[in-house]
């Protein structure tokens, strides 16, 4: 698909207003626990990344590693029974402690997310036009109608659907123009900050490299800061400028894509890498075993159990997130820092043997 | 064994994954319909004197006695002890219920089955007469058919457990058929097509234990409305005869003089035993499908605590 | 390389559905048209051989695969296997043939029934075709599962689908479909559900099987890359037609079929070093009830030429896009002068657009041909006349392409028109 070029005009127009270099979002030391009939489950546990105007962080893990539920508090967006902690800050504000009213000012508005579903998300009785003009409203009531129909049609056209459309309803769409129908609802209201919950996952592949292409429009054309969840680390490669990679509700490595792909250091990234299935595969890679269980998770590294290359320190201590070779932060005993291992503690761990009966 | 534990299980669900209201609504009207179960079970070790008991060691009972210690809800015009007959009446009131469902669950559920699976003409004509029966007035129907099975079998307790099911059927039916339609699209139903299943097999061993889900909390609802069925049915002085057992809304009728004449106990406690029978029967219905309804349940969550970032 | 025998020898093989109309339609049984889901397919599967079919959805590549087990009945066309033709059997037949042919499905939580145990669901397979002792099913169960690696087995018997991962569940799936001892499994996205670090466990798992139990498989998936890596030959479908069927080498080596390509380049990498892919093809797979003219690919086609099926679809999806690079001032002034895209919504080679006069008409049409003078599309215009207030399109007729031998390959597409095996034409 060819992008529609922009004019000037526009484009400065859609430039979320950005004050100063320093990160759009910064989280600190997160926590997100639900409420189960078991226990509380750990989802997210201690997680801090940053991120600048413009970037875009690829969230990549496998099912159950905590980044749909780190995206959706972020956002606020939790089911009842969940609390988190630690600090978020949205341009300096913290969002975490923020009253719900200007939680929800700031939703929308500012923070920005598209779901995997985006038929979940629109409404089937009302017009597209409708949908906009309902966001719009929320957050800004005395725009006049012609100024949101305007700004509805702007943010459309972005998006590739034609102004034609604009009175139809949403079952009247493809799965591919639903889908970017939700963005240039997300955008209309130019926020600084969006989440995009695996945005591609149910589309084909030929759509889904459109999507990516347009993500990827974004960050250069809005300077809008995008945290882009998903399990497929081929999309991190093609459309984020940084990778978060998590497990077990740890982010266990972070930095410049490139270099995080090229020379992964934390074992999980690279096994991850190793397993997945590309056009240059090859042999077949896997990693033996399960994640752990949130609820009760195993002391010290949380991969310990699977990992190639795990010592004796792994199982007893939890890593330290030090700075990675190259740039980023990885959290793992292998890297570093030695001087704080216990002596003895680089010896190889005695693991289980893993059979089948904890594969994921 | 594994079945055992699956029906265990199923029932122990309700309990351990529940919170608030729905848990609540169960509990109270278990207790409510249990006692009358027990009621029912052991009304001749319970109840004082026999349903149609008119004197004990040879001396009549007086008429319509007022409550005294040795008739604790007092005697009735026909001489009968108010407080056994309303006891016995538990046990026609159950006994006419439980074989009514089980007879709408034998016959709603494999029409269901069978009309959901196939679809087609058949759908449709039983569709039709399901819906025909379903719009009738659902007492008028309980009376036509109480007097024409009466005729037949007459006045048992079979006779109105049948006229009863007849009104009830088309609900079961109905919801077998739309989980049925559903079910039946699901993957795991073309996988046993694909190893090869046969139709009845895919109903009997993929579909029944899907769609059956939904019959028990139609079941305790019924039930509920089946007493009140069943009362009015003996209030018109249909079905079943105080001679042959001890039925509450034939009481009340039979009560229904003694009021102007203030004798109000008659009516009160068999009155009373409908109200809290139907009551009970309704809470455990509705506590049911609060509790196995899935988009009305209410998880027991444990409270998160979060741990203090040193003891990680 | 001795030629193994085939084992399931498809000959135009059509599966079509009847659509249900609105409410209305519905009421009075009446249909509303038809999709050709499977569309004329022709494709044999060799003994011992892994077949892939690759496909978006919509390609028809699931519904062939169902076809394969007599899940989808065929409406015309023929599927051989060891001489009989399965779209000619009788229902008991059919499940008797079952025990030779099985299948893996996509979902495996969908594919499980929720109230059967493992032990259950695997020896039902058993059950259903006559093995009446509980004794023997457990052992052949038992044997089932130790196969795919569910060890130790007594862990799993009486596990219900709920209390297992993916990757397990999976391997029940696939537990169930060996249990029979068949000679053909068609396994549909049997990974696309799974996490990354089970994908390539359960594909070695199946690549096991194969060795171990002499499998043929059809492979359907989305993904080129298992593909590429599982299968011996591949066919590209689109829109219920195979497009290019060849060796995968052969296929991954020198894509000659557009769609083959662009699949190729839109496929996801994890080099980071791999520059995104940025011609790739616009819009989506189009509706198979009314499906385009001529090539089914050409609206998307970066390749496309004068014959490859232009009709009046293309022509709105042209204005719809250049309207998307209009100020609204401009798209006021151009869409008054179209008037309504309605008269454009149907397969038509000629067409009248517009109705603010010829020479307006005209001059939104050569303003959008200057712009995009690569634009396939008016390669297919063969001429435009004056015609009331508005202008007369008309296209070249289109050509539906047949699969052609090409260069070891077979492809459907006008630019490979040759027929002679060394002449590969280029692109």
């Amino acid at each position: 698909m060819t992008q529609p070029e922009l004019d000037p005009v526009l484009e400065a127009e859609f430039q979320p207003d950005v004050t100063g270099d320093g990160p759009v979002i910064s989280a600190r030391d997160v926590r997100v626990w639900y409420g189960t009939t078991r226990g509380a489950i750990r989802a997210v546990d201690g997680v801090s990344f940053d991120l600048a105007p413009g970037e875009t962080l690829g969230l990549v893990g496998e099912s159950g590693c905590g980044k749909s539920t780190l995206g959706r508090g972020l956002m606020g967006l939790l089911p009842a029974g969940a609390k988190r902690d630690g600090e978020v800050r949205f341009r300096g504000e913290d969002v975490l402690t923020m009253s719900p009213r200007d939680a929800h000012r700031l939703r929308g508005s500012q923070l920005g997310m598209i779901f995997q579903e985006p038929m979940t998300r629109l409404n089937p009785l009302l017009r597209v036009s409708a949908h906009f003009e309902e966001a719009i409203r929320q957050h800004e009531p005395k725009l006049p109608k012609r100024e949101v129909t305007q700004r509805a049609l702007d943010a459309l056209r972005m998006m590739g659907i034609p102004p034609t459309r604009y009175r139809s309803y949403p079952h009247e769409f493809s799965g591919g123009m639903r889908q970017r129908l939700m963005i240039a609802l997300a955008l209309v209201l130019r926020p600084a900050f969006i989440v995009a919950d695996e945005p591609t996952t149910a589309l084909d592949v030929l759509v889904e490299a459109q999507i990516v292409q347009i993500l990827n429009d974004l960050r250069r054309d809005f300077r809008t800061s995008l945290l882009l969840i998903t399990h497929n680390v081929g999309i991190v490669a093609e459309a984020c400028d940084r990778v978060a990679v998590m497990y077990a509700g740890r982010i266990v490595e972070q930095g410049r894509v490139a270099d995080v792909f090229a020379a992964p250091q934390h074992p999980y990234t690279r096994e991850l890498l190793r397993s997945t299935i590309s056009l240059r595969t090859t042999g077949l890679n896997f990693i033996p075993g399960s994640p752990p269980d949130l609820i009760d998770p195993p002391p010290g590294c949380r991969f310990a159990p699977r990992c190639p290359q795990a010592m004796a320190v792994c199982a007893t201590t939890d890593p330290i997130t030090i700075e990675r070779p190259g740039g980023g932060q990885v959290e793992c005993w292998a890297v570093g820092p030695t001087d704080l291992i216990p002596a003895g503690g680089t010896a190889r761990l005695q693991q289980e043997e893993l059979a089948v009966a904890d594969e994921a | 064994m594994a079945a055992l534990r699956r029906v265990l299980r199923a029932l122990a669900t309700p309990f351990t994954q529940t919170a608030g209201l729905g848990r609540w609504m169960l509990v109270i009207g278990l207790v409510i319909t249990g006692i009358f179960v027990l009621l029912a079970i052991f009304a001749p070790w319970i109840a004082p004197y026999g349903f149609a008991q008119a004197s004990a060691d040879g001396v009549d009972f007086p008429k319509a006695g007022a409550p005294s210690g040795e008739h604790w809800f007092g005697t009735d015009r026909l001489l009968f002890d108010v407080m056994s007959r309303t006891i016995w009446g538990a046990r026609t009131a159950i006994e006419v219920v439980i074989l009514s469902i089980l007879i709408c669950v034998v016959i709603g559920v494999p029409l269901g089955l069978v009309s959901g699976y196939y679809g087609g003409w058949l759908d449709r004509v039983l569709l039709l007469v399901m819906d025909a029966l379903f719009a009738f007035p659902s007492f008028l129907l309980a009376i036509v058919f109480s007097f024409l099975l009466t005729d037949l079998f007459g006045g048992s307790v079979l006779a109105v457990a049948m006229s009863l099911s007849a009104i009830y059927i088309p609900q079961y039916y109905r919801v077998v058929r739309n989980t049925t339609v559903s079910a039946k699209e699901a993957t795991y139903v073309e996988a046993a097509r694909a190893i090869g299943a046969k139709d009845g097999v895919i109903m009997r061993r993929y579909l029944f234990g899907n769609v059956i889900q939904s019959v028990p909390v139609i079941g305790t609802l019924n039930a509920a409305d089946a007493i009140l069925t069943l009362a009015g049915l003996g209030f018109l002085g249909l079905g079943i005869q105080s001679t042959d057992a001890a039925e509450w809304g034939h009481d009340l009728n039979r009560a229904l003089a003694d009021a102007g004449a203030g004798v109000w106990w008659t009516g009160l406690y068999p009155g009373l035993a409908i109200v809290l029978l139907v009551t009970g029967l309704t809470l455990v219905g509705e506590g049911l499908n609060e509790t196995l309804n899935p988009t009305l349940r209410k998880r027991r969550l444990l409270p998160v605590v979060m741990t203090t970032r040193e003891d990680r | 390389m001795p030629t193994k025998p085939d084992l399931i020898d498809v000959r135009d093989l059509s599966v079509h559905f009847g659509l249900r109309g609105g409410t209305l339609g519905r009421l009075v049984g009446r249909d509303a048209g038809v999709v050709r889901a499977v569309d004329g397919i022709s494709v044999t599967l060799r003994e011992g051989e892994v077949l892939g079919l690759v496909g978006e959805s919509g390609s028809g590549k699931s519904t062939f695969g169902r076809a394969l087990l007599g899940l989808a009945p065929a409406t015309s066309g023929t599927i051989g296997f060891d001489g009989a033709d399965l779209t000619s059997m009788s229902r008991s037949e059919l499940r008797a043939l079952r025990q030779s042919i099985q299948m893996v499905f996509q979902d495996p939580s969908a594919a499980l029934n929720p109230s059967m145990t493992v032990a259950e669901a695997v020896g039902d397979a058993l059950r259903v075709h006559g093995m009446k002792s509980s004794v023997e099913r457990r052992e052949r169960v038992v044997e089932a599962l130790e196969r795919v690696g569910l060890s130790p087995v007594q862990l799993f018997l009486d596990k219900y689908p709920r209390d297992l991962s993916g990757g397990q569940k999976q391997r029940v799936v696939l537990a169930r479909a060996i249990v029979m001892g068949p000679r053909v499994l068609v396994a549909d996205e049997p990974i696309s559900m799974l996490d990354m670090s089970v994908r390539a466990k359960i594909l070695q798992l199946m690549l096991d099987l194969k060795q171990d139990l002499g499998l043929s498989y059809v492979y359907i998936t989305h993904d080129l890359a298992s593909a590429k890596f599982f299968c011996d030959r591949i066919a590209i479908m689109y829109l219920g037609r195979i497009v290019e069927i060849g060796d995968t080498e052969e296929i991954f080596a020198n894509p000659r079929h557009p769609y083959t390509k662009a699949l190729l380049r839109a496929a996801p990498d994890p080099d980071p070093a791999r520059a995104v892919a940025k011609d790739l093809p616009r819009g989506e797979v189009p509706d198979a009830a009314v499906p385009p003219l001529g090539c089914s690919f050409h609206p998307r086609c970066p390749e496309a030429v004068a014959q490859c099926g232009w009709e009046a679809r293309d022509l709105r999806t042209l204005l719809e896009t250049h309207w998307t690079r209009r100020t609204p001032e401009e798209y006021d002034a151009e869409s008054a002068a179209v008037g309504s895209l309605d008269a454009l919504a149907r397969p038509d080679t000629s067409v009248h657009v517009g109705r603010g006069g010829a020479d307006a008409v005209r001059s939104i049409l050569d303003r959008i041909r200057d712009e995009e003078p690569d634009e396939p599309l008016w390669r297919g215009v063969a001429d435009v006349t004056d015609d009331g207030a508005g202008v007369r399109v008309d296209f070249h007729p289109g050509v539906d392409p047949a699969l052609r031998r090409a260069g070891g390959v077979d492809v459907a597409c006008v630019l490979y028109p040759d027929d002679s095996p060394d002449d590969s034409a280029g692109g």
